[in-house]
């Protein structure tokens, strides 16, 4: 198989997989009154992995069969996703957050982007029912439960995509700063460690 | 050649924009029998088995979460069922009466028995997805058209009614359950008057309801079962027959029923742990049915 066409079809696969599990198993576990909502986290992930245009392509297509499989007003999910990945996608390309937490955050942010948009798309589409104010109190919750699972999510994600990912100069840039390959601030000797003694004459 | 990179990343973000905007307008604007609802039910009707075998595999995994919620809860929900339990005893004798009572005099009126759910065909069907997000309340079941089970066919379970078919494919449907944005039924309270109204849900809130449209000064109180209504007009019949237990009046603040005519009720059923429904298909094809709760 060409190399081009792996990441896609990786891509696909967890697409697909996960609305799958989603639907099957963790929709019906309830957590404090709601579920865990994997799809944003997996769209977040995609975008921080491989970019803003895969980004938003994932999460187009993503939201687009959640859409199709549950039989809801198509193209909504996926509007509210392709956001989702583009901007988790563009905080790599222009900032390259390093640190450990930074899916945590966005896993909060994409959570939180979803359940909002929803609500501000469904008042624009017209609700026919009254709306409790027990909605923000179960998009915040749902939130918070999306956080603390957006770690794990995170490195399923990354475990499954990274060997199809092409490698990025920056990243192997900051890899040999961080292991003291290409340091201008270190010293040759230093980098190599201390030199063999040469036998004495 | 950066330029060009940002124009592209531009380009292909505004046309899924685009594209996602186009399907939102033209489903939105669409009849059920439609094409991009026929391709929709088409999709779910081929994934159908997949979702079967992974509700399959995955449920030990629903099993174990579900039994940590439960002995979290069973405490507190043996207390209130006691309770429950004493109240209820007290008013199956009452009920046992009256019921005698109702069978002698609908004998001797000739009342027509038709409308009620023994006329309807049950079929059982096992839950094998749901809906996670907080506006759509839907629950997709193994059975579908093959089985008898038509669009707008009243769903019951766990002790009450679940909510509507309104998704036919030939061996699955979906089930659009009673929190559901677009629900509404038409909903007798048991009080002294059988007092009636609209029964929707409160969006947001998947343990309440509300029943609007009563009279002002009905006399209702907290604990009072809320029905189906049913009605039956010439060949007109409503969608679902009287008598199914919707759940019980939670608040009757009476201000709240005098300025707006509405009661809270909370669900008969667990809406969040259905493993099993049954779907209520009528067997007598062609009687005109209500669209309208």
């Amino acid at each position: 198989m060409s190399d081009a066409l792996r990441l896609p079809l990786r891509l696909a696969l967890v697409a697909f997989a996960t609305v799958v599990i989603q639907e099957a198993a963790v929709s019906q576990i309830s957590i404090f009154g709601v579920s865990a909502d994997l799809t944003p986290l997996v769209v977040m992930s995609v975008g921080l992995l491989c970019g803003s245009l895969p980004g938003a392509v994932m999460g187009f297509g993503t939201g687009l069969f959640v859409d199709l499989v549950l039989v809801q007003t198509l193209g909504v999910t996926s509007l509210l996703y392709i956001a989702i990945g583009y901007w988790s996608g563009r905080l790599r390309e222009l900032r390259d957050p390093a640190h450990g937490l930074v899916p945590l955050a966005l896993g909060a942010a994409a959570t939180a982007l979803a359940g909002l948009g929803m609500a501000v798309i469904q008042f624009l589409l017209g609700v026919d029912s009254p709306v409790s104010m027990l909605l923000l109190q179960q998009i915040f919750i749902t939130v918070l439960v999306n956080t603390l699972i957006a770690l794990p999510v995170y490195a399923v994600v990354r475990r499954i995509i990274q060997p199809v990912l092409p490698e990025d100069p920056r990243r192997r840039r900051r890899r040999a700063y961080t292991t003291g390959g290409l340091s201008p601030l270190q010293r040759p000797s230093e980098r190599l460690g201390p030199l063999p003694r040469s036998a004495p004459r | 050649m950066y330029d060009k990179q940002v124009r592209r990343r531009r380009a292909v973000l505004a046309g899924l924009v685009v594209v996602s905007l186009i399907l939102l307008t033209a489903y939105f604007g669409e009849s059920p029998s439609s094409p991009l609802h026929t391709v929709q039910r088409g999709i779910v009707e081929v994934l159908s088995p997949i979702q079967e075998g992974a509700s399959t595999v995955l449920k030990p995994v629903r099993d174990i979460a579900g039994w940590f919620s439960d002995t979290l809860h069973a405490k507190s929900q043996r207390d209130q069922l006691r309770k429950e339990v004493q109240t209820l005893e007290a008013e199956v004798a009452q009920y046992r009466g009256a019921w005698i009572e109702n069978q002698q005099l609908t004998k001797e009126v000739g009342l027509d028995n038709s409308l009620g759910i023994t006329s309807n065909r049950e079929v059982a069907g096992q839950v094998i997805s749901r809906d996670p997000t907080l506006w759509y309340a839907t629950v997709e079941v193994d059975k579908g058209s093959d089985d008898g089970v038509r669009v707008n066919d009243p769903v019951i379970g766990d002790g009450g009614l679940v909510g509507k078919v309104t998704t036919t494919a030939p061996t699955v449907s979906i089930v659009t359950l009673i929190t559901d944005h677009s629900y509404a039924v038409s909903a007798q309270v048991q009080d002294a008057a059988g007092d009636t109204g609209v029964l929707v849900p409160a969006v947001g809130n998947p343990n309440q309801l509300l029943l609007q449209d009563l009279p002002q000064h009905a006399p209702i109180q907290v604990g009072q079962q809320v029905v189906t209504a049913g009605f039956k007009y010439g060949s007109l019949d409503s969608l679902y027959p009287p008598g199914i237990p919707i759940g019980v009046v939670s608040n009757a603040n009476q201000d709240e029923l005098l300025n707006n005519g509405q009661v809270q009720v909370s669900p008969a059923a667990d809406l969040r742990h259905l493993d099993v429904v049954q779907i209520l298909t009528t067997p007598q094809a062609g009687t005109e049915r209500a669209q309208l709760p």
